[in-house]
């Protein structure tokens, strides 16, 4: 389970949208293997029986009234933007010319 | 009255209650410090430019007779994770190079609010992923005790500061170990609160299940003021705890005026202190037991057997939940854009973008997380780490029954040589074993110094751990101990922190 291959690692990068090189791939793939081998001992301990935690304190959902709370305003939510158009972000074409 | 930078919070706060200084009196001494020893240590990623000017609104306000709090007008820096809006944020990766959030962190506000002057935003691992801050995308931040050493990450650049007098106390965020790790390798004293004891609103997330904000400093007691400010109920953030909490400082205040340890039942987790504890580390650990046993203190052996699980349930839950929250950095809203040549997507642009902006460990970290999380795998690797959870918890509330407080090395060697562990991620990883069983279990835990090592000379740092909502024990604890290893020594280790040119 834990061999890692360099097409195993191309398509998690895929999913991840992070254009690894090809060199990065390969180093990630030996790397990766070693510490999926390293973490799997998880396995070993966790039984049917044990509930997992997801959450360390117990909370229940928190709730608010449905009212305008403190918001930023379009100025500010644009200010870091790479790219707008003074009131929504702009990003390049959603569909590539194949799509 | 002796040097200003040398003067901890505390006592920075009696001078200005007292008239002795003012607060440009004490931010300027500690700007005039960072100007100095900046460019040797590296601690910082931005300076304030109106550090002064907020420090002579802190003056008029004393004279005026409405000074915000205790601390109006003390010095602080913050770790580069926690927004703000008057310095650059970029939580250590360059994919956020100049980015100035449109609002303050709860925890900023909250200093704000208080009168502390923030000097500037301190060097830490790219998304606090990393035990050295050599992660950092900017610079390396160098230990003031041993300059080829490495201060400990991903905080290293707050206790860095703090340790060599930049400034007198520091936030910091831990998620397996970032503010207690840094603590024991520069001699300062780190907190983590019990998770969700203080707002993550405008922290930049790492692993949300695990993160937690707390104090830095160089003794017990100005942890506990920062405590203080920084702690309770945030609407904003919705894992933060209602309950009303304990004053901090008044437990310390406790710890410090109790004549010994009488009545403390103190547990040693022998899976802590186990192989690949350093020897100069497990004898000033072994001599802080007998001091404790000396002073009252009852020692009780406790086995906590999923300890030993703990660094590989962390890696697996830290980069699960990682890999989706850093699925915010698409080059859209902030932040880094890399447009590749030719007619690219938008998805063209968010994978060039997220391969030249994250580091390598950064990168590591979210295609391990995408893995535990993919289909076919969910249950193998994130859910067994989540029972794996369960183990450690039910490990402590065990222990807990038998003791009031648990301890251990805070972390099993001294500060490491910069670049050491750097090609070796799992080496890197397996020194946070002493640490990250608190994350896990969402209990509080504080490093403070207990001695040097003998071999080196640097610093070792004690970890006491206590039962979540119990963060006041710890300070009660931590402040008789820190008074009794004075005694013992005849100085306090912070105070003997190497000169930095």
């Amino acid at each position: 389970m834990s061999e890692m291959t360099p097409d195993a690692v191309r398509h998690l990068a895929g999913l991840a949208r992070i254009a690894l090189s090809d060199e990065e791939i390969t180093r990630l793939a030996g790397e990766l293997g070693a510490i999926v081998q390293a973490v799997e001992s998880v396995q070993s301990v966790a039984t049917a029986d044990v509930p997992p935690t997801s959450h360390p304190i117990p909370l229940g959902n928190v709730f608010r009234d449905d009212q305008v709370g403190d918001t930023l305003t379009t100025e500010e939510a644009l200010a870091g933007a790479p790219d707008h158009d003074g009131s929504r972000f702009r990003v390049t074409a959603i569909l590539g010319e194949e799509q | 009255m002796s040097e200003i930078t040398a003067l901890s919070a505390s006592a920075l706060a009696d001078a200005l209650a007292a008239g002795e200084l003012s607060s440009v009196d004490i931010t300027s001494a500690h700007l005039e410090r960072i100007e100095s020893t900046e460019s040797t240590l590296g601690s910082f990623l931005a300076r304030s430019e109106n550090a002064l000017d907020v420090a002579t609104e802190s003056d008029a306000r004393r004279k005026a007779g409405s000074a915000l709090s205790a601390l109006d007008g003390i010095p602080i820096a913050i770790k580069d994770v926690l927004c703000t809006t008057d310095m650059v944020t970029t939580a250590g990766s360059r994919i956020l190079e100049g980015w100035t959030p449109p609002y303050d962190a709860t925890v900023v506000r909250k200093l704000r609010e208080a009168g502390l002057v923030a000097l500037g935003k301190t060097n830490m691992d790219e998304f606090a992923m990393g035990s050295s801050t050599e992660h950092s995308g900017y610079h390396v931040t160098r230990n003031p005790w041993d300059l080829s050493k490495a201060p400990g990450g991903s905080g290293g650049g707050s206790a860095a500061a703090v340790a060599a007098r930049q400034a007198p106390v520091a936030i910091g965020s831990d998620t397996g170990g970032s503010i207690r790790q840094p603590a024991a390798f520069t001699g300062t004293v780190g907190v983590k609160p019990t998770y969700g004891g203080v707002s993550r609103y405008g922290v930049i997330a790492l692993a949300s299940s695990l993160d937690q904000v707390g104090p830095v400093s160089r003794t017990v007691r100005d942890s506990a003021l920062i405590h203080d400010v920084i702690g309770g109920h945030d609407p904003h953030d919705s894992t933060s705890i209602p309950t009303p909490w304990a004053s901090m400082t008044e437990a310390a205040d406790r710890g410090s005026a109790a004549a010994d340890l009488s009545g403390l039942r103190v547990g040693v987790v022998k899976q802590l202190v186990g192989e690949g504890i350093q020897a100069g580390v497990k004898e000033r650990f072994d001599q802080a037991l007998e001091l404790m046993a000396a002073n009252g203190a009852e020692i009780v052996e406790i086995d906590a057997p999923h300890c030993e699980y703990a660094v590989a349930a962390y890696y697996l839950v830290l980069p699960a939940e990682a890999s989706s929250n850093l699925a915010k950095f698409d080059s859209v809203r902030f932040g880094l854009r890399v447009t590749p040549e030719g007619s690219p997507t938008v998805e063209d642009v968010m994978s060039a973008t997220r391969d030249q902006g994250f580091g390598d460990e950064v990168k590591r970290r979210i295609i391990l997380g995408t893995y535990a999380l993919s289909a076919g795998y969910y249950d193998a690797y994130y859910g067994s780490a989540q029972k794996v959870r369960t183990l450690i918890q039910r490990d402590f509330a065990e222990a807990f029954e038998k003791v009031d407080i648990l301890v251990s090395p805070s972390a099993p060697t001294t500060a490491f040589p910069l670049g050491e562990k750097l090609d070796d991620p799992l080496a890197m990883w397996a020194g946070d074993l002493t640490t990250i069983p608190v994350n896990l279990a969402g209990i509080p835990g504080m490093s403070l110094p207990m001695g040097l090592d003998p071999d080196d000379g640097l610093p070792v740092g004690l970890q006491l751990m206590a039962p979540a909502y119990e963060d006041a024990r710890l300070y009660q604890a931590g402040a008789t101990l820190e008074r009794l290893f004075g005694e013992r020594d005849g100085y306090l280790v912070a105070d003997r922190t190497p000169e930095v040119a």
